[in-house]
């Protein structure tokens, strides 16, 4: 018998197809949407033993909140960390994708994934789309050469940095950075400086806001603190909450019923010959 | 005006103790004339298993169309349903492929996973995930939605109280927004029923 095979529609890179409708729509004078943006605070340092990460948690579409808890700080290999600013989907999509070429890369190799590796294709990742993918970014990380530290532009630019701030708190995170750090810095020290930095950008940077996270990477190990500070938390909440005096008018109500699945019995009685 | 502002809309997603509530408003208007009273956003992907289309309304059913394909094409592969988690990252790849020219769509994604786990989720048209424990708005009457939900939610609210919160959250939202409303629609899930209500409204 013929084999039957589905299979998904083939998959790979970008969409232009509704590029002409779309450019046909704004030159009607529709506006295009908003995206959602992380107008963030996102800082990095490398302390005496390590990188240190961290990120406000406040993501923005225009002037509203749109998610008071989220998380800015990515995955990328076990023992690299990326923070990322801009557009929400971007910052996203890119770390993802790298992240996943990456553990091919090491599966290939079977050694540990190196901070420049990671860099390399972010930055040209970023150099490709010529600044159309907004993401800007922190990446830091431990690998066999020691700690690095790295901000990456959305036109693919790099620094090579021991400090480092993005975002649109980046000014006021680095106004602590430059103030107070030192080469050498202690982990209880460096943990401090970065949430005092994030802290900056949270209260006078309006883009960013709520909490703060952070990751600590050393040698061999690596340690995501999710909420690390809630400086702003929810003031007056009633205790009883909201209760409704008059009921909703429903003009109809249907239910189904799910099926509950079948229960498979091992082994159960044989057939009759 | 905005793309989004072209049709008019209202979604909103809430958990509750091991289940969850989805509503959406039921006017399709073309700016501000109404066009249709009875439109349906919300979608059923499987029994457990909700999405809401919000913004452009050619869009959405495009979109939803193209959801439906990916699913039935999972289901023929691997022989179950998706998860809520993998469904939305299938909505946002699907999304993200066409960020240079995007589907005018913001999506409300709303399950129940394993262990009948509620889930919800929203992102914007290019596919940013949003995830949140308590609840979720998309459309012209997300702001209001915001407001509302802020004050009315609590956690672990049973189906009964759930219903009655989402849908007075969504009906005092879009009493404060020309684009969208007319009645609404509201799908209450939990473990054993689906519960499908159609909600009365102001009709101006």
């Amino acid at each position: 018998m013929a084999k039957v095979e589905v299979d998904a529609p083939p998959k790979g890179g970008f969409s232009f197809d509704l590029c002409r409708r779309n450019d046909m729509l704004s030159k009607k004078g529709v506006k295009p949407p908003s995206y959602l943006k992380t107008g963030t605070t996102i800082v990095g340092l490398i302390f005496q033993d390590g990188v240190i990460l961290g990120a406000d948690t406040r993501a923005t579409e225009g002037p509203i909140v749109a998610d008071k808890n989220c998380e800015k700080i990515h995955y990328m290999a076990p023992n690299i960390y990326c923070c990322g600013a801009g557009t929400a989907a971007d910052t996203e999509a890119v770390t993802d994708t790298i992240s996943s070429q990456l553990k091919l890369h090491r599966y290939h190799t079977g050694r540990e994934s190196r901070v420049v590796t990671a860099l390399t294709l972010l930055k040209s990742h970023l150099f490709r789309y010529q600044g159309h993918v907004s993401a800007a970014l922190v990446l830091g990380g431990v690998d066999v050469t020691g700690p690095h530290l790295h901000t990456i532009y959305p036109h693919g630019s790099t620094d090579t940095l021991p400090f480092a701030t993005m975002g649109s708190g980046s000014l006021a995170a680095m106004a602590v950075f430059e103030s107070k750090y030192h080469e050498g810095l202690s982990k209880d020290e460096g943990v401090k400086l970065v949430c005092e930095a994030i802290c900056s950008g949270i209260f006078n940077d309006l883009g960013s806001g709520s909490n703060v996270d952070i990751c600590v990477i050393t040698k061999g190990q690596k340690e995501y603190l999710r909420n690390h500070l809630s400086p702003n938390p929810r003031t007056y909440v009633s205790s009883k909450g909201y209760t409704f005096t008059k009921k909703t008018e429903v003009l109809l109500t249907k239910i189904t019923p799910l099926k509950k699945l079948v229960d498979v019995i091992e082994g159960g009685d044989a057939m009759e010959e | 005006m905005s793309i989004f502002e072209y049709n008019g809309s209202a979604l909103v997603a809430m958990v509750g103790k091991n289940c969850f509530a989805i509503a959406s408003d039921r006017r399709l208007g073309v700016q501000l004339q109404t066009v249709a009273t009875d439109f349906q956003r919300i979608f059923k992907i499987h029994d457990k298993l909700f999405v809401g289309l919000s913004g452009l309304a050619t869009d959405a059913q495009t979109l939803y169309q193209r959801l439906v394909f990916r699913h039935k094409l999972y289901q023929l592969r691997e022989e179950r349903d998706m998860k809520p988690e993998t469904f939305a990252s299938l909505v946002s790849a699907i999304l993200y492929e066409k960020r240079f020219g995007p589907y005018f769509c913001q999506p409300v994604i709303a399950g129940l996973g394993d262990e009948d786990k509620p889930f919800i989720c929203t992102m914007d048209s290019i596919g940013a995930k949003e995830l949140a424990k308590d609840f979720v708005v998309a459309g012209t009457a997300s702001e209001s939605l915001y407001g509302a939900c802020e004050s009315m939610f609590k956690p672990d609210m049973e189906p009964e109280e759930l219903f009655e919160t989402i849908s007075q959250a969504l009906l005092s939202s879009v009493d404060r927004d020309c684009l969208s409303g007319w009645g609404g629609h509201v799908y209450v899930v939990t473990p054993t029923e689906v519960t499908e209500r159609i909600l009365k409204g102001r009709m101006d």
